[in-house]
């Protein structure tokens, strides 16, 4: 009987916590199709929306060029996990499994990265990024994510935890460093690579003040940013700024429950090792 | 024999620069040189126009110290952190507590509470926003209240750390979840012949033994606390009456630095940013030595 009672208190809590994590998301949904009309009254209070006002979704996007939001942001995911996964798989095996002279002090290098507020490397990376005249380009987006501390780190300590018989097998199968890296690490490593992968992707997904600085321009930003600018623009009329605000966080909802396996494990296990 | 083991040695030299070099290449160019760069550049007073450097020696530090705005954004910034930080740990580690256990529907809570790591801070400040809005927002018309929420500066920054607590609750909870994995379940069962209640179960056997993943969540969140900006930059607008009241350094850096185009004043800022992040990591590792268990 007890336990029955205390089941259902933990079952009301949990819901209780459900519906504060679902209904701005819930709010953002209904709010997005309703006129400015129905968002500014309150007697009576419009919860649903009375016609669903599917033009706020085109008003939004001729104002604002989600697509092209889009393409810049999937390609700055794109080049960054490409970029991240292959320079810190590379790093982490060097720093977990080889003995060379300076690894120490190199390691102490990534270790001072992973520790330091980002904001301190901004200015001198956005002057960087200017006289390269790279300002409102890919490139400029990729720029800070071109290597990783913490995913060299990450690596790092999966490529530890592999036994060290597997080299030692290829070696005296006759394989030199970098054809044990290739052929029998590298592979056995998929997992984090996966997580690093999932790390950088919602990392530069949330990424405000980087894009701001060297993407101002409406063309070359990311979907934060652009949100941000209409944040400031569009003020009062709310509809279209929900609108503005599901458009770019469905598809990042939606590949995450498909792969909410991988997402929170990649995600505690970047975080629980570091 | 030994000859060979050398050839060994030599070929881990070289392929491990290799390997790494693309890594530290990067870091020395886009993380340790910007960072001597920024620390220089707090020495120098930025000139008209964001044009030319005057060296001005202490000046920009002298001005720090007394800059009210800036022990204004300091105070913000730490108000923020000490109602995010606790809260979200607390109330994560109860709710990891009750999802470790056998329960229908545990998966389906899980992924419903990390749900706001995977969406934008800039999207989640606009619909916050919405809900806290005093006329016609959400939360004031369910509960008939009539808050403003954002826009009275004793409460605007307290408002904001309930989105950033609500924000963060899920990823805490996934990183305690973690931690308790590795807990023994054999120590609740002796725990529970014992004649011990869950509450003195949790804090008699959990928080010890997840004190390890505490102690990292703890100082990874009240790091990241400490450099709030998107909440704050998307809630407040400039003739906000909470404005100065709810600035954090961060902003103040970014409004210094790339609105102003003041880059020296805004690496001084940034520089005690610093600081006071290094002096508040100190502390807590000389601290855990107090309550953090290791095995």
């Amino acid at each position: 009987m007890k336990k029955t009672i205390s089941q259902a208190v933990i079952y009301l809590i949990l819901i209780l916590v459900s519906i504060i994590m679902i209904v701005p998301f819930v709010w953002m949904f209904l709010t997005a199709f309703k006129t400015t009309a129905e968002t500014t009254q309150i007697d009576p209070f419009v919860i649903v929306p009375a016609v669903w006002q599917t033009q706020n979704f085109s008003n939004v996007v001729k104002a604002m060029d989600f697509v092209r939001l889009y393409a810049n942001t999937l390609g700055m995911i794109a080049l960054r996990i490409l970029c991240a996964v292959l320079t810190a798989t590379l790093s982490g095996y060097a720093f977990a499994r080889l003995e060379f002279k300076g690894k120490n002090i190199m390691f102490g290098v990534v270790l001072l990265q992973m520790m330091i507020p980002v904001q301190i490397f901004i200015i001198p990376q956005y002057v960087m990024v200017s006289k390269l005249h790279m300002t409102n380009t890919l490139f400029g987006l990729l720029f800070p994510g071109l290597v990783t501390a913490f995913g060299t780190f990450l690596l790092r300590q999966a490529f530890m935890q592999l036994p060290k018989d597997l080299e030692e097998a290829a070696r005296l199968d006759g394989c030199n460093i970098p054809k044990t890296f290739l052929y029998v690490m590298a592979p056995l490593t998929k997992s984090a690579m996966v997580a690093l992968g999932i790390f950088t992707a919602v990392f530069a997904y949330k990424d405000l003040m980087w894009p701001m600085i060297v993407c101002p321009d409406n063309r070359a930003t990311t979907l934060a940013s652009a949100l941000a600018k209409m944040n400031g623009q569009y003020q009062q009329k709310y509809p279209e700024l929900m609108m503005a605000a599901l458009i770019s966080c469905v598809p990042m909802i939606v590949i995450y429950i498909i792969f909410q396996k991988q997402f929170i494990e990649g995600i505690a296990t970047s975080g629980g090792k570091l | 024999m030994k000859k060979r083991a050398s050839s060994r040695q030599i070929s881990e030299f070289v392929w491990g620069w290799v390997f790494i070099l693309p890594t530290m290449l990067g870091l020395f160019v886009l993380n340790i040189y910007p960072m001597i760069d920024t620390i220089r550049q707090s020495f120098y007073k930025t000139g008209d126009f964001g044009k030319g450097n005057i060296f001005v020696g202490m000046a920009n530090y002298k001005k720090v110290m007394g800059d009210t705005e800036v022990w204004q954004a300091l105070w913000n910034t730490a108000k923020y952190a000490l109602v995010e930080v606790p809260f979200s740990i607390v109330i994560a580690l109860l709710l990891a507590v009750v999802l470790n256990k056998k329960l229908k529907g545990r998966s389906v809570f899980r992924t419903l509470f990390f749900l706001p790591m995977v969406v934008a801070p800039a999207a989640i400040a606009m619909v916050w926003k919405w809900l806290y809005n005093s006329n016609f927002g959400l939360i004031n018309n369910v509960f008939g209240i009539k808050v403003n929420w954002i826009s009275n500066p004793d409460i605007a920054i307290f408002s904001i750390a309930v989105i950033g607590i609500w924000s963060v609750l899920g990823y805490n909870m996934v990183l305690f979840l973690a931690g308790l994995q590795e807990v023994p379940r054999d120590y609740y069962e002796a725990a529970a012949l014992d004649g011990a209640n869950g509450w003195r179960q949790l804090i008699n056997i959990t928080v010890p033994l997840i004190s390890p993943t505490i102690f990292f969540v703890l100082v990874t969140r009240i790091i990241a606390a400490m450099q709030v900006f998107d909440l704050i930059y998307m809630m407040i607008d400039l003739n906000n009456p909470a404005w100065k009241k709810t600035e954090s350094l961060v902003y103040l850096f970014y409004k210094y630095s790339f609105e102003q185009s003041k880059k020296g004043y805004g690496a001084t800022v940034v520089v005690v940013l610093l600081a006071v992040i290094m002096v508040l990591t100190v502390f807590q590792l000389v601290g855990q030595k107090k309550w953090v268990h290791y095995e």
